[in-house]
């Protein structure tokens, strides 16, 4: 590690996460971001090249239901909260290109 | 530039959707065409708090098929999150399986147009959930539709050993086969059952050097006529595109083209910015699968015998013909009914017959399958017995097999009622020729003579005894009379 | 809460009065503290109305029958908005409600309001709230504590006998030892997340805040248990649920108490000596005293901080205008849709966790950060294994400090961060830990004294706690203000 980041990266990183960031944002997160950063570059302290991640705390496994149809919301609940939509369809400004997945 | 200069390969990613009843991760009905945004619930529609519960059926079903597929299956397993931002994803981010795919290093066998097979690696197989549906007709705006979104998935993706567009629709038919087979899913092409997109690129060999086309990704084929031709094109294109500009495959410059259905040809989409960066990492939502072996066996034991393997069993064992062994076993409840029916005594190659013939068209027109048509494998073979011992001729069976469908009866009363049972018996039938004889001495004559003329005149007093008999007279029976009496 | 709910059940006071009169507290306090995002009067006077005639009649009613209740504002409900304190949920109306909504209904009991917090439940001291201004009760100018800052004042103040809140990082518990009541943050899986809106998903637990232990011990009962919506919680053949106020009031032998003076070094004086004198109380009653030393804990807070922030990243991607939500009036195309609504929706603590999560998982970031805070969480997992083995449970200060001024530390995230340091690491390993009144300050502010236990043990830290409280009267005090 000890790469700092910079503000080229971080508006990268906003890029990816959808946020639009003002200039003085930008300065303000760059900043916050590589003392936060720093603190937590402390973990290198530990050598953990024997040590397996640990994503749950749960002794458990095989989490699965049974493949039984429940009732949906119907079309005029699941539009209720959408900011715009024609009563059949969620709305969003016309998409140019092609799926991104 | 002619074919020994280059060599096609082409590697497939395929999504075939499971047939199960409800999603991936919730509980709402899996739907085609139904009213916008109505199969959709709080959890499929990612809203806030909600959280997946993983649906057994679906990971049983990509089991099933990655052990058809002879993968090996991951004893351990887990789910990732695929982050990108769509409109048709509401959580904007895809639940699927990054680094551990329940299925890996497996393959599928095709047959190819020589009749011999042919073995395409399998480098992975993995379960994901779909996402919704975009459209773009409206004006200036898209609508989004969330029906299809949590809908089980299954991604296969092939090593890049299909070396033309025939082996990859061979490819695409044999894999639809057989998931149809497992019924692990409808895999109707109309519906988006499944998906192809193919990796497409050329080595070039040229003044003894090998060059490598950059690859190229098609998406948008709906069809396997779309799946074939988009890589024929695909093979011109690049073919012509490395003339033009010497380009080869670097890191990196893979590119996706669409394929244009009307213009039949493939369009180089919008070139994005950056490659995507999908920060994949273990959904903290959902546990581990982990799959002890006596499960695995479990599973294992619903497998049936695969298309590819009973078809070329029929031919060599039952020696029927490729094409016929193919008809068979287009459909697994075809080739199961024409199993059990051998089973039960009947003569493969007459009961093939039969329902290749007759059976699949009147099921055809049923809209059903042959097993649902009413008759049953015992019936059948007492059908076929009859043809074999001469009772019924072959037309007759087909005739008594439709009135079977329609009326469920016993053949061998429909052959009464129908007048349709042969005369075999030997003293009616020879008196008979005796009489035929006597009305036509000079045909007699010709087929003692021999010669040219023998043949035909044969013939003529076979027909002559049968148009005697209302054709009711058993033609083997009549022709061994015949053959007694002229020798 | 527990005396209030047999009266009640016995028909000898009116759900209807006392529903009553925690609205007139409500209206008599509310201008001052600020708990509250929403209330429901005319509701919860209604539902207390039917209790009281189901009562009178004779007809069964629930464990909470007429009990009213608050809910921090991040957890789903049909009724009211559910907004998690931030701009872009501010007119959210949830189709269903969270299981443990489902829980407190069933229960009867009558649900007061929604609780303020911090935005989307990340901040130790209720500040970056969008919408409300929370202030302690103790001292109006200073912070309640965070996320569940707003449910610890509605209990303190006494706007509610009882709240849920929700810990992450210490987010019960701070609060709770800030505002001088109880708060528990039970073991990961205890309590259904489904209806939480997610802030860590490997990290989040539901959790009572009430005034006594056995008020707590009651709402465990409620709340507890396995939920097949909840792919997380665990299932009752692995970690049966006990009846919590069962022998509650008997106390345990031959306990065996761990301290890790290195750690408790780091904290204030009063708060030192308050936890001296706590474990002092322990030891007359017979419990034996082991020092231990708990060496990743150091590494908590980094660890942490990205994988908290990195699994936020993801679960809040989902707010983006297009489906519910906030969205930016004059989108130029979809993707503005996306970055202008979150823009203007987000406050600028999410903004940043966004930021530090998104950057932690991506490309040639993963390993260096992700994967090596997940391995440090495994030997912080470990260290409370090896605690375990010498001890029954291990007793720390709940923060450094007591409750800080308002604008102390906002502006400045890092040091923030660091009010988490006792806390965070209960849920990196998963484990239960509670937060019980233990003393005051100088200036008169609460200290709370921490329990920690083995995983699914909340019965014996209840039990635990409650020798304590049933020793001492801190629980019993008031804050100036009523």
């Amino acid at each position: 590690m000890g790469k700092k980041i910079d503000q080229k990266q971080v508006m990268k990183v906003a890029k990816l996460a959808r946020l639009q960031l003002t200039e003085a944002e930008i300065e303000e997160f760059t900043g916050q971001l590589i003392a936060i950063l720093d603190y937590v570059e402390k973990m290198n302290e530990l050598d953990t090249a024997d040590v397996q991640p640990l994503t749950h705390c749960l002794p458990i496994s095989n989490v699965l239901r049974e493949d039984v149809i429940k009732e949906s919301l119907g079309t005029e609940k699941t539009l209720a909260n959408a900011p715009e939509h024609d009563g059949d369809f969620f709305k969003v400004p016309k998409i140019l290109e092609e799926s991104s997945g | 530039m002619n074919s020994s200069e280059y060599k096609v390969l082409v590697g497939l990613e395929i999504h075939v959707q499971l047939c199960t009843k409800s999603k991936m991760f919730c509980g709402c009905a899996l739907s085609f065409g139904e009213t916008p945004n109505s199969k959709v619930c709080p959890v499929c529609l990612g809203m806030p708090g909600v959280l997946p519960v993983m649906n057994k059926q679906a990971y049983e079903y990509a089991v099933l098929t990655a052990l058809a597929l002879n993968c090996k299956i991951a004893e351990f397993t887990k789910w990732d999150r695929k982050s990108y931002c769509y409109p048709d994803l509401p959580k904007n981010y895809q639940i699927s399986q990054y680094d551990l795919p329940l299925g890996s290093n497996g393959f599928i066998e095709i047959p190819l147009e020589s009749g011999e097979t042919k073995k395409i690696r399998i480098r992975r197989a993995h379960l994901e959930e779909d996402a919704g549906k975009n459209l773009h007709s409206a004006g200036n705006f898209s609508q989004v539709d969330l029906n299809r979104t949590g809908t089980p998935l299954l991604e296969i993706v092939t090593e890049p050993d299909m070396n033309s567009a025939a082996e990859v629709r061979a490819l695409a038919e044999e894999l639809q086969r057989i998931v149809r087979y497992l019924g692990v899913s409808e895999a109707d092409m109309q519906k988006g059952h499944m998906r192809f997109e193919p990796n497409v690129n050329l080595i070039i060999t040229r003044a003894g050097s090998e060059f490598k086309t950059p690859i190229a990704e098609i998406k948008n084929l709906n069809s396997f006529r779309a799946l074939e031709k988009s890589i024929n094109y695909e093979i011109h294109r690049q073919l012509d595109e490395f003339v033009e500009t010497g380009k080869t495959m670097e890191m990196g410059n893979k590119t996706t083209r669409g394929w244009d259905d009307i213009k039949e040809e493939t369009v180089l989409q919008r070139e994005k910015e950056e490659a995507h960066d999908y920060r994949y990492f273990p959904d903290p939502d959902l546990v581990p699968v982990e799959i002890k072996d006596n499960r695995l066996k479990e599973i294992e034991s619903c497998l049936c015998e695969l298309p590819l393997k009973k078809q070329m069993r029929y031919v060599t064992e039952y020696k029927l013909t490729a094409y016929d062994a193919g008809v068979l076993t287009a459909e697994r409840s075809t080739a199961e009914f024409f199993e059990q029916t051998v089973a039960a005594g009947g003569e493969p190659k007459r009961i093939c017959n039969l329902l290749t013939q007759t059976g699949l068209k009147l099921a055809n027109e049923k809209g059903c399958c042959v097993s649902e048509l009413g008759i049953t494998p015992k019936s059948l073979v007492e059908l076929t017995k009859m043809a074999s011992d001469g009772e019924i001729s072959a037309t007759g069976a087909t005739t008594i097999f439709e009135k079977m469908t329609q009326t469920g009866e016993k053949p061998q009363i429909i052959a009464k009622e129908l007048n349709l049972i042969q005369k075999s018996d030997a003293s009616e039938l020879e008196a008979v020729v005796d009489q035929v004889f006597a009305d036509n001495p000079k045909a007699v004559a010709d087929v003692k003579e021999g010669g040219k003329k023998c043949e035909k005149a044969k013939s003529f007093l076979l027909g002559q005894v049968m148009q005697k008999t209302k054709g009711r007279a058993n033609p083997r029976v009549v022709s061994d009379i015949l053959a007694h009496k002229l020798s | 809460m527990k005396e209030l709910r047999d009266k009640i059940a016995a028909g000898k006071i009116k759900s209807a009065a006392v529903t009553g009169a925690v609205f007139e507290a409500i209206k008599k306090y509310e201008p001052i503290v600020g708990a509250y995002i929403s209330t429901f009067k005319e509701q919860a006077l209604a539902k207390a109305a039917e209790i009281d005639k189901k009562i009178a009649a004779g007809e069964r009613v629930g464990t909470l029958a007429g009990v009213p209740v608050a809910i921090k504002d991040n957890m789903c409900t049909t009724f009211g908005a559910t907004t998690c304190a931030s701009k872009i949920l501010e007119n959210f109306h949830s189709p269903y409600n969270a299981t443990v909504v489902e829980k407190l209904l069933a229960a009867d009991a009558v649900i007061v309001g929604k609780a303020n917090m911090d935005e989307f439940a990340m901040g130790s001291s209720t500040e970056t709230s969008a919408l409300k201004r929370t202030v302690n009760p103790w001292d109006r100018n200073r912070v309640p504590g965070g996320s569940s800052g707003g449910s610890a004042v509605a209990v303190a103040a006494e706007m509610c006998f009882a709240a849920l809140g929700s810990d992450t990082g210490g987010s019960i518990r701070l609060p709770a030892s800030f505002c001088g009541v109880v708060g528990l943050k039970p073991t990961y899986g205890r309590v259904s997340r489904y209806g939480l809106v997610a802030y860590g998903s490997s990290l989040d637990q539901i959790g009572p805040i009430t005034r006594t232990v056995t008020d707590c011990a009651l709402m465990m009962n409620v709340i507890a248990g396995y939920d097949p919506a909840d792919s997380t919680s665990v299932d009752e053949k692995i970690a049966p649920v006990p009846d919590y106020l069962e022998k509650l009031d008997e106390p345990m032998g031959k306990l065996k108490i761990a301290i890790a003076p290195k750690l408790n070094a780091g904290a204030d004086k009063d708060v030192q000596n308050a936890l001296a004198d706590a474990i002092n109380i322990y030891k007359k009653s017979g419990a034996e005293i082991i020092e231990i030393d708990m060496p990743h804990l150091d590494y908590a807070i980094a660890a942490y901080y990205v994988i908290a922030t990195a699994e936020a990243s993801s679960n809040l991607a989902r707010y983006d205008g297009v489906h519910y939500g906030h969205r930016t009036a004059k989108p130029a195309d979809y993707i503005e849709v996306y970055t202008k609504s979150r823009a203007e929706g987000f406050g600028k603590e999410v903004k940043r966790r966004i930021m530090l999560g998104t950057y932690a998982l991506s490309s040639g970031y993963y390993d260096a950060y992700y994967l090596k805070a997940l391995k440090v969480r495994n030997l912080i997992r470990s260290d409370f294994i090896k605690a375990f083995e010498k001890c029954d449970c291990i007793m720390m200060p709940v923060a450094p400090t007591t409750a800080f001024k308002i604008g102390e530390k906002v502006d400045d995230p890092l040091t923030m961060y660091l009010s988490d340091i006792y806390t965070i690491a209960a849920n990196l390993a998963g484990v239960p830990a509670i937060s019980i009144p233990c003393g005051f300050d100088r200036n008169n502010l609460p200290i709370g004294l921490q329990i920690i236990t083995p995983a699914f043990s909340e019965y014996k830290l209840l039990r635990i706690a409650k020798m304590y409280e049933a020793q001492t009267d801190w629980h019993k005090r008031k804050p100036p203000i009523l």
